[in-house]
């Protein structure tokens, strides 16, 4: 019996010329970071972290306690952006607790929801989600359409899709001044990369 | 110390194979150039890295089926174990198991570590008249995203539209 539905279809014979793509061991982030990002901190900071992440993802969570003291600890030399990487497949609660954010912003609570996802990522169904909306005192019956507004719905689309063209490939991945962090993202190595940037940002 | 992979050339021929994707369908590669394929080697079913570059494939996946292309996964695994995995991280494309003689076609296409008995992060795009327009073999610990794969099946579509 057949699993997977393999369908080829007759697309007659095609002349092709090749050529040869250059390759990039190192991703860049491809996608620039605009007024639509979700921003912390200042333009003028030394040093912008950007996050693509999942509130349903495990290690983002993870990573949320850590960027936080972080950002604590370096202060204004940093600047941080969080896009959405919703793996909905695997987290089947990813892209609603994405689009619950974004439902946030329109009332300017992104970062509000962004800090309760984190912290309550085993309770992302969409009552929850609500519930959330109640507790930071956002318009409810606005919030829940706005997660099913096209605008919302696009944002998060959009952010998943810049991250596959900056060779996003999982949760969290990082980007240290427009370059990826290829290392691992504990307290000590996250703020290690980040001073070696900020150091490189003061002499120049 | 591994010598470094090197991918097979652009405009090589793509090297057949047939592999079982399930305990009673193999699947050839030849029976499937009407369409542009996309190779995807990778060390092992139920490792985290693999488990997001997979997730991650099996995401964009309506990307794929844009451009008409099939996405094969491809281990060393057992189709036992490509079962459970598929069920597990709820995939959406066929695994094929290079497990008899093992790793028999991640050595044809040069992403087969002996010294490690896997296959490499390998991924490789194939047009429909079975020439490789695309190969890229990650180093070790690297998972390689999705970017590269997807600029050359758009080249390749453009290719097409061109000489169509």
């Amino acid at each position: 019996m057949c699993r997977y539905k393999i369908l080829p279809h007759f697309l007659g014979p095609i002349c092709i010329t090749y050529r040869v793509w250059e390759v990039h061991l190192v991703s860049q982030l491809t996608i620039p970071i605009t007024k639509q990002d979700h921003i912390e901190g200042v333009a003028s900071a030394l040093v912008t972290l950007v996050e693509y992440g999942d509130y349903e993802c495990p290690y983002c969570g993870e990573a949320y306690h850590i960027i936080k003291r972080v950002q604590q600890d370096i202060g204004d030399d940093l600047r941080f952006v969080f896009r959405n990487f919703p793996l909905g497949q695997i987290h089947p609660h990813a892209v609603w607790a994405a689009r619950g954010a974004e439902a946030a912003t329109v009332q300017n609570k992104f970062w509000e929801m962004h800090d309760v996802l984190f912290e309550n990522q085993d309770a992302l169904a969409e009552e929850d989600l609500v519930s959330y909306a109640y507790l930071l005192k956002l318009d409810v019956s606005k919030f829940v359409s706005d997660m099913r507004a096209e605008k919302v719905w696009q944002k998060v689309d959009d952010d998943f899709w810049s991250g596959v063209r900056s060779g996003v490939n999982g949760t969290p991945t990082f980007f240290i001044n427009g370059r990826r962090h290829e290392g691992l993202y504990s307290y000590y190595e996250l703020r290690t990369a980040i001073e070696r940037v900020a150091r490189k940002g003061r002499v120049a | 110390m591994t010598a470094r992979l090197t991918h097979l050339r652009e405009g090589s021929r793509a090297p057949n194979f047939t592999l079982k994707a399930t305990p009673d369908q193999e699947v050839s590669l030849d029976d499937l150039l009407d369409n542009p394929v996309v190779l995807m080697f990778y060390p092992a079913d139920f490792s985290p890295v693999c488990a997001s570059e997979l997730a991650l494939y099996n995401e964009i996946l309506p990307e794929f089926q844009k451009h008409s292309a099939q996405l094969l996964g491809i281990s060393v695994d057992n189709v036992w174990s490509h079962l459970a995995f598929t069920k597990d991280i709820n995939l959406h494309f066929p695994l094929l198991s290079d497990f008899n003689p093992k790793g028999d076609a991640a050595r044809r296409y040069h992403a087969y570590i002996e010294d490690e008995g896997e296959a490499a992060r390998a991924l490789y795009v194939i047009d429909q008249g079975g020439m490789i327009v695309w190969g890229y073999i990650a180093p070790t610990g690297i998972n390689p995203g999705a970017d590269g794969v997807l600029e050359a099946l758009e080249s390749l579509h453009k290719e097409n539209l061109l000489a169509a």
